[in-house]
């Protein structure tokens, strides 16, 4: 058996990273500072899941996370990488 | 207010003080235990020193000058005889005499190992580094100096040093006093602090032993005087009174050398006193007591806890402008109303600014003076005080009020009683949703208790067992506003929680319904005419002549409380609810509510239709008319079924569990069939011959066949009884309209209670392998492992009602935990989400603006106007549409 990947689990919603090019645009989009956004620990599994995928990851990235919903089909959700970690 | 923000916070900083600190910001030496002499003066150098400050008003600050509210308050400071450890770095104190060398002081780590640890502790600044980090890093380098018993510097060999709690230290058995405490702190280098986490230039290890104690200022711990005259002193200036008392004596005996053994006791004495003066509940010592037998309130327990300085006097104050009263049932109220005691309005005041377009009416409010009344002796709002443009507050009394009203000018504020229909916030804790505070317009009622409509108990969760509510009096134009806008009990009828209506009809009000509509009752002229007075309709509904009498159908009364153009169609809870095929099931009038334009043509009304959470009509009323028109709606209904139920009457007692002999011999007959086939059961499983379930063991499948068949025969006698049980018997009205209880507890009284489990499980615990000695040890029989054959009516023998017990408390048990868990989880989410706010972007702010949501919910849906949870009632809409297209 292969290592478990958390991000394939049913549960855990899809996890992107937002290329570098694509920051601005979306912190435009969403009218926000970067520093503002939600964080996301880099010691989260799903992170270390997309490090597998992406080779380590900066703190200060950009990650999108896609949600199921049951009212919109789906929402979209932003979340920055800090070296913090959450107790 | 004068607003903005004068200071800001930089940074804190957490020190101890030194004892030349104390003494530098100390007023006073201490030297006497005495407070006030003969004449009630303040002694000198005394505990209530005049230094310290002063809390009678005529006297002035010996520091500072000031009078009463001028002066802050000044620390004076007690020399102690002999040094005493501090309660509160008792950890440390262990920790840094683990750690250093009994002989030179120095760190216990070679001097490669200091210099390879102060280049990590020196990458991290003890100021702004993160305190747990500092902690764990501190942590591992004195575990690791505290197991070396040679010292790296010195050579000396160490001794384990065993705290013997709460506060003294013994090495190899002796004891090692505070004083060569203090000494050995003394000895340990400034730049080797760093490894405890010790700032050198702010913290000294040896200030950990107190030498000198600071004595708080008078304001801290003033006297109060008794009606008696009698002067009563706070409990830390009785412990600071020991402290004085304890310390003279041991001064004394030290310095005309009395036996060893004697001054070792003065001193544990002291060092007992002042370690209750922090903590009087420390682990390991007797709490400190008053003469009377109560444990004294020092430093820690003024802070701590519930009753503390945090969470009862900064978290949550007192508050003026409210009132708390028991609460009691006025089925004439409507639901946005709540009925306030004279004597309560009379306290309760509204602030009103004077302005040149109400100067006069308001002077001849104040001429009516504080305890007006109308030439019925009916209430009507008086004015308790008037307060002048400079802030005074003056006082209005039968006498003066004609003087003072004509002194009123724009400028003034006047402080009016509350008086009908004045808006205010009503509260039942614990406040678990944002429907336990809503507001009410006032009605001043006869009386010593608050009165409110029965439909919002729900939302309250109040019943008149001697429930209490708090009131409070709204105090501004913005907070009057908003209460009426968002805050009033028709805006809360819709619950957040699960989209739909929270408040509605409740027990009586759903019987009544149900029985002024199923199978549509005629009612007579007369009872309807009286009836229908307690509405206010405007003309009566077509009457049906029957033996030349006037009747009306029920349905068409009910009809008369539902707005114009109402659609809606929906299954009544009577078919819903039961558990086979409904025996109404073929019947549409009976199954299906058919209302057009506002007119119910059939159907059975009850809690499906007007019940809190479930009722159909009110959530509809709600979607289509909007929150006044629900309210009117709840407010009639509520009256109508009132009504209804007082002219018919309704009763339940005992009888209507009466069942035939046969029915009852039938019951004793399955349940003895039970017991057969559990015994049967077991004995299969005893010869190794029970199949066991799939995945399970044999153990679990005996278990869950026996709890089958007893679940079965509980079932199947309630089955029985109900069959002889039927519509006509108030219980099941109750139960089958939704009003009050199931129609499991009716066969539970009328039936069989059956079997009785803790965890799901039949009964198992107790006795060594039995729940009773009664039983023989092992035997895993129906009666044995706790079921129960009779029914509540017929009564529960010994054993049967042990057993019922076991069951019972796991309820009890249950709620006690839920509730304490559900509460300190409600106190976390609360503090939580404080502040957070939704901006018109529907984006989920903190105070900083970091998002929390980007969209309220991800879908920026409110819950309330949700229904239940779906965005839209299709077949409702419809069926609305359809209707609508044909009138
Ligand atoms: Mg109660
Ligand atoms: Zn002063
Ligand atoms: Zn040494």
């Amino acid at each position: 058996m292969g290592k478990f990947n958390v991000l394939q689990h049913d549960l855990v919603p899809e996890h992107h990273v937002v290329p570098k090019s694509e920051e601005d645009k979306v912190l435009k989009e969403l009218e926000i500072a970067k520093d503002l956004l939600p964080k996301i620990s880099r010691s989260d599994p799903a992170i270390k899941a997309l490090e597998e995928i992406h080779g380590p990851l900066d703190t200060g990235t950009i990650i999108r996370i896609v949600r199921r919903s049951p009212t919109m089909g789906y929402s979209t959700y932003y979340r920055v990488i800090t070296s913090e970690v959450f107790k | 207010m004068t607003g903005g923000i004068s200071k800001r916070i930089y940074k804190i900083q957490f020190a101890l003080l030194s004892p030349e600190e104390i003494r530098k910001m100390s007023q006073v030496k201490v030297i006497t235990a005495d407070t006030y002499d003969d004449d009630g003066y303040p002694i000198e150098r005394g505990l209530m020193d005049l230094h310290m400050g002063v809390i009678e008003p005529g006297l002035k600050c010996a520091t500072c000058g000031g009078k009463v509210d001028e002066c802050p308050g000044h620390f004076g400071h007690i020399e102690l005889a002999m040094p005493v450890v501090h309660i509160g770095f008792i950890k440390e104190l262990k920790t840094l005499l683990d750690a250093t060398c009994k002989a030179c002081g120095k760190i216990k780590l070679t001097d490669d190992e200091i210099r390879s640890y102060r280049e990590k502790f020196d990458q991290l600044s003890l100021s702004t580094s993160d305190p747990e980090i500092i902690g764990l890093m501190s942590k591992k380098v004195t575990d690791e100096a505290s197991q070396r018993m040679v010292c790296p510097h010195c050579g000396t060999q160490q001794t384990k040093i065993i705290l013997d709690k709460p506060t003294t230290f013994r090495e190899e058995g002796i004891k090692v006093t505070p004083k060569e405490i203090r000494e050995r702190m003394e000895r340990i280098p400034d730049d080797h602090l760093v490894f405890f986490g010790l700032n050198s230039e702010v913290a000294r290890p040896e200030w950990m032993v107190l030498t000198v104690l600071p004595v708080p200022p008078i304001n801290v711990r003033p006297s109060i005087t008794l009606e008696t005259g009698e002067r009563s002193e706070d409990d830390l200036t009785h412990k600071l009174v020991d402290i004085i008392r304890i310390s003279q004596r041991l001064r004394e005996s030290r310095d005309n050398g009395s036996p060893q053994l004697i001054i070792e006791d003065l001193w544990d004495l002291l060092q007992f006193h002042v370690t209750t003066y922090f903590d009087n509940q420390t682990a390991g010592i007797p709490p400190a007591r008053h003469r009377s037998g109560r444990a004294l309130k020092t430093l820690v327990q003024r802070l701590k806890g519930k009753e503390g300085r945090f969470r009862s006097n900064l978290s949550g104050k007192r508050v003026n402008f409210s009132a708390r009263t028991v609460i009691s049932p006025e089925p004439f109220l409507s639901i946005n109303e709540v009925g306030v005691p004279e004597k309560a309005a009379r306290e309760l005041t509204v602030p009103v600014t004077v302005n040149v377009f109400n100067v006069e009416s308001i002077r001849e409010f104040v001429k009516r003076g504080p305890e007006p009344r109308d030439e019925f002796g009916k209430y009507l709002a008086g004015v308790n005080y008037i307060i002048r443009p400079d802030g005074r507050r003056i006082k209005l009394t039968a006498q003066n009020a004609e003087e003072n009203s004509k002194r009123i000018e724009p400028g003034w504020v006047v402080e009016r009683q509350l008086t009908e229909g004045d808006i205010v916030l009503f509260n039942r804790q614990p406040s678990l949703h944002r429907m336990s505070m809503m507001g009410h317009t006032v009605r001043i009622l006869d009386g010593q208790t608050f009165r409110f409509n029965l439909a919002v108990c729900t939302p309250y969760n109040a019943d008149f067992d001697g429930d209490e509510m708090n009131l409070h009096i709204i105090q501004k134009e913005e907070a009057r506003a908003e209460a009426r806008i968002i805050m009033k009990v028709q805006e809360q009828i819709m619950s957040p929680r699960f989209g739909g209506p929270i408040i509605g009809g409740i027990h009586d009000h759903i019987t009544s319904l149900f029985l002024l509509t199923h199978n549509n009752p005629l009612i007579p002229e007369d009872e309807t005419v009286h009836i229908l007075s307690y509405l206010d309709i405007e003309s009566m509904p077509e009457p049906v002549i029957q033996d030349g009498k006037k009747f009306y159908a029920g349905r068409d009364i009910f009809s008369l409380i539902l707005p114009k153009g109402l659609n809606l169609q929906f299954t009544s809870k009577l078919c819903t609810g039961a558990k086979e095929k409904c025996e109404y099931e073929n019947d549409p009038a009976d199954k299906l509510v058919y209302i057009v334009d506002g007119k119910m043509l059939h159907g059975t009304i009850d809690e499906a239709a007007i019940g809190s959470f479930s009722g159909e009509i009110i959530d509809k009323i709600f979607r289509k008319y909007g929150p006044a028109e629900t309210a009117r709606f709840i407010d009639r209904m509520t009256r109508l079924a009132v009504g209804f139920i007082s002219v018919r009457g309704f009763s339940t007692g005992i009888s209507d569990y009466d069942i035939p002999e046969s029915a009852i011999s039938r019951i004793a007959e399955i349940s003895a069939q039970a017991i057969d086939r559990a015994t049967k059961l077991i004995e299969t499983y005893r010869q190794g011959q029970l199949q066991p379930a799939p995945g399970r063991s044999v153990e679990d499948t005996l278990e869950i066949e026996i709890l089958s068949t007893t679940g079965m025969v509980r079932d199947e006698s309630g089955k029985i009884a109900s069959a002889y049980l039927g519509l006509n018997n108030p219980s099941v009205i109750m139960a089958r309209s939704g009003a009050r209880a199931k129609m499991l507890n009716i066969s539970e009284v009328a039936g069989m209670v059956g079997q009785q489990s803790v965890r799901g499980g039949r009964l198992n615990r107790g006795y060594y392998g039995r729940t009773l000695p009664h039983f023989k040890v092992n035997d895993i029989g129906a009666l044995a492992r706790g079921f129960v054959q009779s029914s509540y009516k017929e009564g529960l023998n010994p054993l049967e009602y042990f057993m019922h017990s076991i069951g019972g408390r796991e309820g009890l048990v249950d709620i006690a935990v839920r509730t304490s868990r559900s509460g300190y989880m409600q106190r976390r989410l609360i503090n939580a989400f404080e502040d957070l706010k939704v901006d018109d972007d529907l984006r989920v702010q903190d105070t900083i603006g970091a998002v929390i949501q980007f969209k309220y919910g991800e879908d920026g849906v409110d819950p309330t106007r949700s229904d239940r949870g779906e965005t839209v009632d299709v077949d409702y809409n419809a069926f609305d549409l359809e209707q609508e297209a044909e009138q």
